[in-house]
C-alpha cells in the first residue's frame, strides 16, 4: 500500500493560522490510545494532540471510532492502553464528572439535555462547577450563596444572548425542535467556560440554514472566548471550512492528520473516506 | 347549616390532616425514586429509626447499651442528661446524613446499573437491617417522644365554629397536633421546593433525576447527589417520625405507615412531589369520607384499612402512571 500519509504533527510551540489567529501550545495530548470492548478494538494505537485555541476536527466513516475517541477524552470510556496528557501532565483515569470539573465540556451526538427542565435551568447546570458555596449556605440561601446565584445567572444570560435563544429561555426543553435543542446543549457546555469544548456531531440532522447558524456560533465561540474546540462532523464542507487541523480515522486507526488542505489531497484519506462521500 | 353536613365537613378536615402525614411519608419515597430509580422500601423504617434516635438522644440514653452491658457486664443505661429538643433534632439529622452516606457507600454504590427489582430487594434488606440496628441501639420498648407539641382538641377552633350550626352542633373537633403537623409539612415542602428550584445542589438533583449521562458531563458526581437525596429522605422521615411518634408513640407499627404511602404513590405517581402531596390529601380525605358516608352505616365500619388500596387500584386501571406521574410513552 502506498503510504503517503501527511503526518504533519504540528510543533507544540504553536502556530499562526491562515486567518491570522495565534494557536498556543498543546492542551490535550493523546498518546497511543487503544480502546477495546471485549474482543473488538474500537480505537487502535491512536495519537494526536489538540493545541490551545484551535478548532480540531475528527472525521471518518461510520464506526471509525470517532465518538469513542471523544468519550475517552471526556472520561466516559477508559482506554486499556495509552495515556491522556492534559496541560502537560499525564491524567489519571478520571470519572466523567471529574473531567468536566477540570474544564472539559462536551455535547452529545444524540443530545443529552435535562428534558424536564427549562432552557435557563439547563444552561445553569453548566455552571455548577463555578458555584463554590457550601451546601449549608446554599440550603439556607444566605448572602454569599445568593450573590453567587445572581452572578452566575448573569453569566448564563450572556451566553443565552450570544446563542440567540432569549425567546425560549423559560421553555421546557422537551418542547423544543431538534435544531434548538442542539443549540441549548452548546449553551450548557459554554456556560462552564471550558478550556476545551468537545462537540459530537454538532450539526447532525440539521438543515442547511441551521448548519450555517451552528457553524457561525462555533467560529464565534472560538473567536470571542478563545475556546479550544474538538469536533466530530460528517459534513465535509463544514469540516473543511471550520477546522484548523483534521484527524482522519478509519476502522479505529488514524489514517491522516493535518490541515484541511493536506488531508483533502491525501490519497489514503480519499480512498477511505472522501472517495465514497456523497457530498 | 344542618349538623350532619357540618359533621361531614369536620370529617373532611380531619381526613385532610391525616392525609398530610401520608403525604410526608410518600414524599420520602418520591425523592429517592426520582433521583435514583430506587423504590425505597425502607422509608417507613427510616421514619421509625429517626424517631427512635431522636427520642434516645433527648433522653440521654447510651446507644448500644444492652450490647455493651451484655459483653462487658456493665450496668450502663443513660448518660444522665437530657438534650434540648432542637439540639437533639440537629443531632438526629447528622445521624440520618451519616446513615445516607453509609447506605450509598456500602450498598447502592455497588449496585449502580442493576435491575430495579434488585435495588428494591436491597432496600428490603436495608429495612430489616435498620429495624434490627435500631433495636440494638435504643432498645425495643415503646418510647415516648415528648417535644412539647400541642395536643388534644383545640377549644378555640371548637368555640369559633360552634356558631355555624344549631343547638345540636358543638363546633369542629380538631386535634392541635394535626394542625401543627400540617403547618410543619407545608413548611418542609416549601423548603424542599425552594431548595430544588433555586440552589446549585437542587438543580444538580433535578439534573440527575432527568439524565445521568448529561449530569456527569456537566460535572455532577452521581454518588454525591445520591447521598444528598438519601439525607433529604432521612430528614423527611424524621419529620414524619416525629409527627406519627407524637401521635401514637414510637414503636414498631410506625414503620408500617410506609404501607399507607403505597396507594398515595400509586395515585400521585412515583416521580411527582406535588403528586405525593395531593395523593396523600386525597387518600386521607377519601378514606374518612367513605367511612363516614358509606363504610360506617352500610359496611360495618373499619373501611379505612382497605379503602386507600381500592381507590389506588381504580386509579391504576384508568391512569397507570398515576394522576400526576410523567406520561409513559413507548414508541413502537
Amino acid at each position: 500500500m502506498m503510504n503517503a500519509v501527511a503526518d504533519t504533527q504540528a510543533s507544540s510551540v504553536g502556530y499562526t493560522t491562515a486567518d491570522g489567529r495565534d494557536i498556543g501550545e498543546v492542551i490535550l495530548d493523546l498518546r497511543n490510545i487503544t480502546l477495546r470492548f471485549g474482543g473488538v478494538e474500537a480505537i487502535k494505537d491512536i495519537s494526536f494532540d489538540i493545541q490551545e485555541g484551535e478548532i480540531r476536527a475528527i472525521i471518518g466513516p461510520n464506526g471509525a471510532g470517532k465518538s469513542s475517541m471523544l468519550n475517552v477524552i471526556s472520561g466516559f470510556y477508559v482506554p486499556q492502553e495509552g495515556e491522556v496528557w492534559f496541560r502537560g501532565k499525564p491524567r489519571p483515569p478520571l470519572k466523567p464528572y471529574q473531567v468536566a470539573q477540570q474544564g472539559i465540556a462536551r455535547t452529545f451526538q444524540n443530545i443529552a439535555l435535562f428534558e424536564g427542565m427549562s432552557v435557563l435551568d439547563n444552561v445553569m447546570t453548566g455552571r455548577l462547577g463555578k458555584m463554590r458555596r457550601g451546601i449549608l449556605a446554599q440550603a439556607l440561601w444566605v448572602g454569599p450563596a445568593r450573590k453567587e446565584e445572581v452572578h452566575n445567572r448573569e453569566a448564563v444570560e450572556r451566553i443565552i444572548d450570544f446563542l440567540e435563544i432569549q425567546a425560549i429561555r423559560k421553555t421546557p426543553v422537551s418542547r423544543l425542535p431538534y435544531g434548538l435543542k442542539k443549540r441549548v446543549e452548546l449553551a450548557r457546555a459554554l456556560a462552564a467556560e471550558p478550556n476545551l469544548l468537545l462537540l459530537d456531531e454538532p450539526m447532525a440532522g440539521m438543515n442547511v440554514e441551521e448548519k450555517e447558524d451552528m457553524s457561525r456560533f462555533i467560529l464565534d465561540v472560538n473567536d470571542e472566548f478563545g475556546t479550544t474546540i474538538a469536533l466530530i462532523e460528517h459534513d465535509m464542507g463544514v469540516v473543511m471550512d471550520l477546522s484548523d487541523r483534521v484527524v482522519v480515522m478509519d476502522y479505529g486507526r488514524k489514517i491522516g492528520d493535518g490541515t484541511p488542505d493536506v488531508v483533502r489531497n491525501d490519497q489514503v484519506v480519499i480512498d477511505a473516506y472522501l472517495g465514497v462521500s456523497h457530498d | 347549616m344542618p349538623a350532619s353536613l357540618l359533621y361531614g365537613v369536620e370529617v373532611l378536615i380531619n381526613g385532610l390532616m391525616a392525609g398530610v402525614l401520608y403525604a410526608l411519608v410518600a414524599l420520602g419515597f418520591v425523592l429517592i425514586y426520582k433521583a435514583s430509580g430506587i423504590f425505597n422500601y425502607a422509608q417507613g423504617v427510616m421514619a421509625l429509626f429517626a424517631a427512635m434516635t431522636l427520642s434516645g438522644i433527648m433522653e440521654g440514653d447510651i446507644p448500644f447499651s444492652h450490647l455493651i452491658n451484655a459483653m462487658f457486664g456493665t450496668q450502663l443505661h443513660s448518660f444522665g442528661w437530657n438534650v434540648p429538643a432542637i439540639a437533639a433534632i440537629l443531632l438526629t439529622v447528622v445521624v440520618m446524613a451519616l446513615l445516607a452516606w453509609l447506605v450509598q457507600r456500602l450498598v447502592f454504590r455497588h449496585l449502580v446499573g442493576q435491575e430495579p427489582i434488585i435495588l428494591f430487594m436491597a432496600t428490603i434488606g436495608l429495612a430489616y437491617f435498620l429495624e434490627g440496628i435500631g433495636d440494638l441501639m435504643w432498645g425495643s420498648e415503646i418510647r415516648t417522644l415528648d417535644l412539647a407539641l400541642p395536643q388534644g382538641a383545640s377549644l378555640a377552633i371548637e368555640n369559633a365554629t360552634a356558631v355555624l350550626g344549631g343547638d345540636d352542633f358543638y363546633g369542629f373537633f380538631i386535634d392541635k397536633l394535626d394542625v401543627v403537623a400540617t403547618m410543619v409539612a407545608a413548611i418542609l415542602v416549601a423548603a424542599l421546593i425552594a431548595f430544588s428550584q433555586y440552589t446549585k445542589y437542587g438543580r444538580a438533583m433535578r439534573a440527575v433525576a432527568d439524565d445521568h449521562q448529561a449530569a456527569l458531563s456537566v460535572g455532577i458526581s452521581l454518588n454525591f447527589i445520591w447521598v444528598l437525596v438519601w439525607t433529604l429522605a432521612g430528614i423527611v422521615a424524621l419529620v414524619a417520625g416525629i409527627m406519627w411518634g407524637a401521635k401514637s408513640g414510637v414503636q414498631f407499627s410506625l414503620s408500617l405507615i410506609a404501607l399507607k404511602a403505597l396507594p398515595v404513590l400509586m395515585l400521585g405517581g412515583f416521580t411527582s412531589i406535588p403528586g405525593a402531596i395531593v395523593g396523600g390529601l386525597i387518600i386521607g380525605m377519601g378514606e374518612q369520607l367513605f367511612e363516614y358516608t358509606i363504610g360506617g352505616p352500610f359496611l360495618g365500619g373499619a373501611t379505612e384499612n382497605w379503602f386507600a388500596y381500592m381507590l389506588a387500584l381504580v386509579v391504576l386501571i384508568f391512569r397507570p402512571q398515576g394522576l400526576f406521574g410523567e406520561r409513559i410513552i413507548e414508541r413502537v
